[in-house]
């Protein structure tokens, strides 16, 4: 228990000054949404598809007021209330898919680091192939696929998003893979007689890990980001089903020129809080993994007293 | 990669031309099994309830989606390298014709947010850099994760509510009916006939148009410039170069502008090329916003048609341009740079 306490406060303990704040806010912002996602029902005034309350409908697009702190939309949907229960939609789709990611990802780039050959050459090409495509083009064409089969639903929305980031959790623990297994502790399992697997599972596995909370955190940012653009194309999530920031923005996009701009405001603000929330996380981390970048904190030294020299100038 | 076939720049050109062949048939390849393994009928699902079933047997047909699964890949990928994309299913017209009617309006709006994102995010970027953990240091970078974090569609629905509005600025469509009904149709890129027709309201009209999503847009990719720019700065001015420069009493301005800046450019003009992709996937998000009729906006419209003819199209010639601009990234990356080569 305080091994792991320890692993968990190393990035703070080891870095210094502004990289440390910069972890620090990122930490508690996106806090603040776990919070939000995994509380919501308490937290929500309403219900995200709520427009009325004993029976009395909600204003039609009414301003930020006592009842309504951030308004009603054309639904008559309360805006807090969606805002809230949006953290619930966008914490869901991104853990689902850097599930995925991990569990397909790492496996697959491990074995096929491990074993080269052709199947290995393959798997890059078109790992690579998938890299070299833009993403949110690919995590369209996905949605259209995937969408058609399990309709707009929260899974369907992550395994697009898992579909587009995946090739990166397979070139970085590849990558890895292959400079790790020449590596002498390597060769000396396997003089001992351990089997390829045992020698991935227990020798390997531990040392190709290492980038990939990295790799993961800035890929939620990110598939935040890809979500609400998703959902503002009418591709991702129905707002019936549940509250999805981006397809609340489109439709305050139609209310723009009349003036109201509490219906867009609130949902952008909260994406921009959470995506900034989760890279100055990942940046954190990045500064502290990342040698190139890293400054150490300094401990003080203390000197002994310099006895000998004073005692000659006496 | 032998060392026999490294350091010459025809051969490296070469190489890396043979590379393409196999990605560009992996992106078809995936393209193709993504849209076929789809569920439901392709020609039903765009046309179903405006067609009698006959006429519905008879599109099939001319389209060869009766034909085995095999036969139709080696049509689709044959076809487009005699680059010819497909017909639209719903509306039926060649894919190239939506191209060109659209193309240009896409290109306008990208090449002129590469602009914004270029003059705003080097010089920022070179700031940060150089005065690393200072206050303005701090402010850039803070700018650079919130023009990255902010979704396009919120920057284009803040602008538009905040700017747009008080201003009487345009927000939806490349130009006023007027100028498009006037404007001489030259090069089918509304951009560049606008000037070519000399007519000065005309102009004005048409940059009023992009002012805002250029500008949306570009935030968008500026972000990335000012951290790639910074880093990048802050690791050449460790390099044992700048150090012997600075022993040498030249400034610190002197060396960073004229020593550090000069390498720190050559990563830059590498993630230009990858950042082609992601303004491609912006620039998809900003046509939708700012109602501009370029590719992005047309492939959305299909899309909700179900139409995969259109789909697959599009999606090709995106996957294409992207490969080929990669290409043209890395030769020019090989020219810059002699150690690319190697």
């Amino acid at each position: 228990m305080r091994g792991v306490l320890k692993l968990l406060a190393k990035p703070f303990t080891d870095t210094v000054g502004l990289a440390r704040w910069m972890l620090v806010i990122g930490v508690v912002i996106t806090a603040a949404f776990i919070v939000c996602a995994v509380f919501a029902p308490w937290l929500a005034p309403y219900g995200f598809a709520q427009s009325a309350v004993d029976g009395t409908r909600f204003p039609k697009a009414g301003a930020p007021s006592g009842e309504h702190w951030f308004g009603t939309d054309r639904l008559f949907f309360d805006v807090l209330s969606r805002v809230i229960w949006g953290a619930r939609t966008a914490i869901e789709v991104v853990i689902l898919s850097i599930l995925f990611c991990v569990v397909i990802g790492v496996p697959l780039g491990l074995v096929s680091g491990y074993f080269g050959g052709w199947p290995d050459r393959i798997l890059v090409l078109v790992m690579d192939a998938i890299f070299a495509f833009p993403s949110f083009l690919l995590a369209i064409v996905f949605s259209f696929l995937l969408t058609g089969l399990f309709g707009g639903s929260v899974l369907a929305v992550a395994l697009s998003l898992t579909a587009i980031y995946i090739p990166q959790y397979f070139r970085v623990v590849r990558n890895t893979t292959v400079s790790a297994k020449e590596a002498t502790y390597v060769e000396a399992a396997r003089a001992i007689g351990a089997s390829d697997g045992v020698i991935m599972r227990r020798y390997l596995f531990g040392n190709v890990v290492q980038s990939v909370p990295v790799l993961a955190t800035l890929n939620a940012a990110d598939a935040i980001l890809t979500l609400a653009g998703l959902g503002f194309l009418g591709l991702g999530i129905q707002s019936t089903d549940a509250a999805e920031w981006g397809h609340d923005l489109n439709r305050a996009l139609a209310d723009a020129g009349a003036g109201i701009w509490w219906t867009g405001l609130y949902p952008g603000l909260a994406i921009v809080l959470l995506v900034t929330g989760l890279t100055l996380v990942g940046e954190g981390l990045n500064e502290t993994l990342n040698p190139t970048l890293r400054r150490r904190r300094l401990l003080p030294v203390v000197m002994p007293a310099r006895e000998s020299t004073t005692e000659e100038a006496r | 990669m032998t060392r026999s076939a490294s350091g010459s720049l025809p051969q490296y050109v070469l190489q890396r031309v043979l590379l393409v062949i196999p990605m560009i048939w992996v992106i078809l390849t995936l393209v193709f099994v993504v849209l076929r393994v789809a569920p439901g009928d392709p020609v039903s699902a765009a046309l179903g309830g405006r067609l009698n079933a006959e006429a519905l047997e008879q599109r099939r047909e001319a389209l060869g989606l009766n034909e085995p699964l095999i036969h139709q890949y080696w049509d689709y990928l044959s076809s487009v390298f005699r680059l010819d994309f497909g017909t639209t299913f719903s509306d039926n017209q060649p894919v190239l014709h939506v191209i060109r009617d659209n193309g240009g309006a896409t290109l306008s709006l990208t090449l002129a947010s590469f602009v914004v994102a270029l003059v705003v995010g080097i010089p920022l970027g070179m700031v940060a850099g150089r005065y690393r953990d200072s206050v303005g240091d701090v402010v850039i970078r803070l700018f650079g994760i919130l023009s990255y974090a902010a979704p396009i569609f919120f920057i284009g629905f803040l602008l538009q509510v905040y700017v747009a509005q008080p201003l009487g600025l345009p927000t939806s469509g490349m130009a006023s009916p007027i100028t498009v009904f006037t404007v001489q149709p030259v090069t089918h890129i509304l951009l560049i006939d606008v000037f070519l027709s000399g007519d000065a309201t005309a102009i004005g009209d048409v940059l009023e148009h992009l002012l805002l999503p250029a500008l949306t847009l570009g935030l968008l990719i500026c972000g990335v410039f000012i951290r790639l720019v910074r880093v990048n700065i802050l690791q050449t001015t460790q390099a044992d170069y700048v150090e012997a420069a600075e022993a040498r009493g030249i400034s610190r301005g002197r060396v960073t502008r004229k020593h550090a800046f000069r390498n720190a450019l050559v990563p830059v003009i590498t993630v230009i090329g990858l950042q082609f992709a992601l303004l491609l996937g912006g620039a998809v998000l900003t046509e939708s916003t700012f109602n501009w009729p370029g590719l992005g906006q047309k492939l959305v419209e299909y899309i909700n048609d179900r139409d995969y003819g259109a789909v697959q199209g599009i999606i090709t010639i995106f996957a294409v341009a992207v490969v080929l601009i990669s290409l043209l990234v890395d030769i020019v990356n090989a020219l810059v740079d002699p150690r690319v080569r190697y």
